[in-house]
């Protein structure tokens, strides 16, 4: 890791957690989101410094999505008409200084206590690959199942959220077409 | 083979860039001159830039309490990620930076306009702006997942996701003949995330403009000028991605890249004019029931051929 790569490094994790920090600080939903954002777009370029370019990239990458469909949901779920009454993240203020102050110092401690591994063997040519090898051979069948719990969670959760169910659509007969939907799509099913 | 160019590329792609969309724009404006029967001409073509100076030095046009700082973010990130989506597309066998994850880095800064476009819907706190950002989001949800799809289709075949290394692997056989619903997917992918045509939605007349109704001046230039380099930004990647690269006979590389890159995006701009408006709740349904699967199956082609190899 050259001079580059150590200021760019250090310039990404201030401004990560720069954006950590206003989160709690400022007042509109809208800019606590982005501010997110921006914290987590900084650590996806810290993992890209540090040789993990597809993590990093993919970190940036899913992160602007999720945010952006969180700030939709968090800004329809507020209290205050359109979030754009002044809020706050702050809540039980003393309760969290103190789990996260205990926490700080759990993680600290554990940086300099831990015995960490000096390097073996030297690092890939193509971290990318490594990374499919990885998920694709030796933890192929952890990803098989994650994969399907994830995809029954989001059925699940889908279902359960919505009030309509097909007797709603197709009648009690189920023989009613077209379906009666309160938005028309687009295939006319 | 694709190779990294010379510091000035820096500076040179994104004036390229600019020249396509400029490009892409006269021709629009002779397609809309045909179209209300007024002389196709010149002074046609040149009536959008007419605008430029005006926009210029235009006075701001503000509403009572908006988010200044939200709304310069969002209107600035759409026309910067479409510059910095071309630093991985090569021009002929010179690209500006050939990262080894280019197709994913192109896929992020594509996605970047989901928060721009929402950012400048949200910055002005008026309704119909507002939707328009809220529209973009939906659209997205229904384009991004067949663009996702079309890329890896891509990425697959040539298994690599250096964009180079996909333009190379074309070597015969382009991947637009044999992966024709990724590339379909893509093309309409580009018009989706440059929100014009048939996704012009967001910035729809039946909402006051949408996230261009608040704009005023270079805000608004800034915007404009976004969707159209994103259109031509989209273009030139699906030369490497479809259309073999710079391969081709007689011509040097470089001037195959810009011959196949003109066609795809006269045929980008051909569409944009000619395809009506698809709302969003509709094309969600398409892009999910139809779409999804289609180029699910399409990444199975690739993969079944590399498999085979």
């Amino acid at each position: 890791m050259d001079t580059t790569d150590t200021v760019l490094l250090t310039v990404l994790g201030v401004l990560a957690l720069a954006g950590g920090v206003l989160v709690f600080v400022l007042d509109s939903m809208a800019r606590v989101t982005f501010a997110l954002l921006v914290s987590l777009a900084c650590s996806g370029g810290v993992v890209t410094l540090l040789g993990l370019p597809y993590l990093g990239v993919v970190t940036v990458l899913m992160m602007v999505m999720e945010m952006v469909i969180m700030a939709v949901f968090m800004i329809a779920y507020m209290m205050n008409p359109a979030g754009l009454m002044p809020m706050s993240m702050l809540h039980n203020t003393r309760g969290a200084l103190a789990v996260s102050a205990v926490l700080f110092a759990a993680l600290t401690t554990g940086i300099f206590a831990v015995p960490w591994p000096g390097r073996e063997g030297r690092p890939p040519r193509d971290s990318t690959v490594q990374l499919g090898t990885a998920l694709m051979e030796g933890q192929m069948l952890t990803m098989v199942v994650l994969g399907l719990v994830l995809l029954s969670t989001m059925v699940g959760a889908t279902v359960l959220a919505t009030q309509r169910g097909r007797y709603d659509r197709f009648g009690d007969d189920l023989d009613r077409r077209p379906a009666r939907d309160p938005v028309g799509g687009g295939v006319g099913r | 083979m694709v190779e990294r160019g010379p510091w000035w590329t820096v500076a040179a792609a994104p004036l390229l860039l600019a020249a396509l969309a400029a490009l892409a724009v006269a021709a629009d404006a002779l397609l809309a001159a045909r179209g209300a029967g007024r002389p196709v001409t010149l002074t046609a073509a040149a009536r959008p830039f007419l605008a430029l100076p005006r926009a210029l030095v235009a006075g701001p046009r503000r509403l009572p309490a908006p988010d200044l700082l939200l709304w310069r973010a969002g209107v600035v990130t759409v026309p910067v990620a479409a510059v910095l989506s071309t630093l991985v597309i090569p021009f002929g066998n010179t690209v500006v930076a050939d990262p080894s994850v280019g197709v994913v880095w192109f896929n992020a800064m594509e996605v970047t306009t989901w928060a721009a476009l929402w950012l400048a819907g949200w910055g002005p706190n008026a309704a119909f702006s507002l939707i328009g950002g809220y529209r973009f989001l939906a659209q997205g949800l229904a384009y991004e997942l067949p663009l996702m799809f079309a890329l890896i289709a891509a990425a697959t075949g040539a298994e690599s996701l250096r964009v180079g290394d996909i333009a190379a692997a074309q070597q015969g056989l382009w991947y637009a003949v044999w992966m024709p619903v990724a590339f379909a997917a893509h093309l309409a992918g580009v018009l989706a995330f440059s929100f014009l045509g048939p996704f012009a939605h967001p910035a729809g007349r039946d909402a006051a403009g949408g996230v261009l109704g608040e704009l005023s001046g270079p805000d608004r230039l800034l915007l404009q000028a976004g969707r159209w380099l994103w259109l031509a930004s989209g273009a030139a990647m699906a030369v490497p991605l479809f259309l073999g690269g710079g391969a081709g006979p007689g011509l040097p590389a470089w001037a195959w890249s810009l011959v196949k890159t003109l066609l795809v995006l006269a045929l980008l701009v051909v569409a944009a004019r000619r395809l009506p408006v698809v709302r969003p709740d509709r094309y969600v349904e398409l892009a999910w029931v139809v779409l999804v699967p289609l180029t699910i199956l399409q990444v199975l082609v690739p993969a079944l051929v590399v498999l085979g190899r």
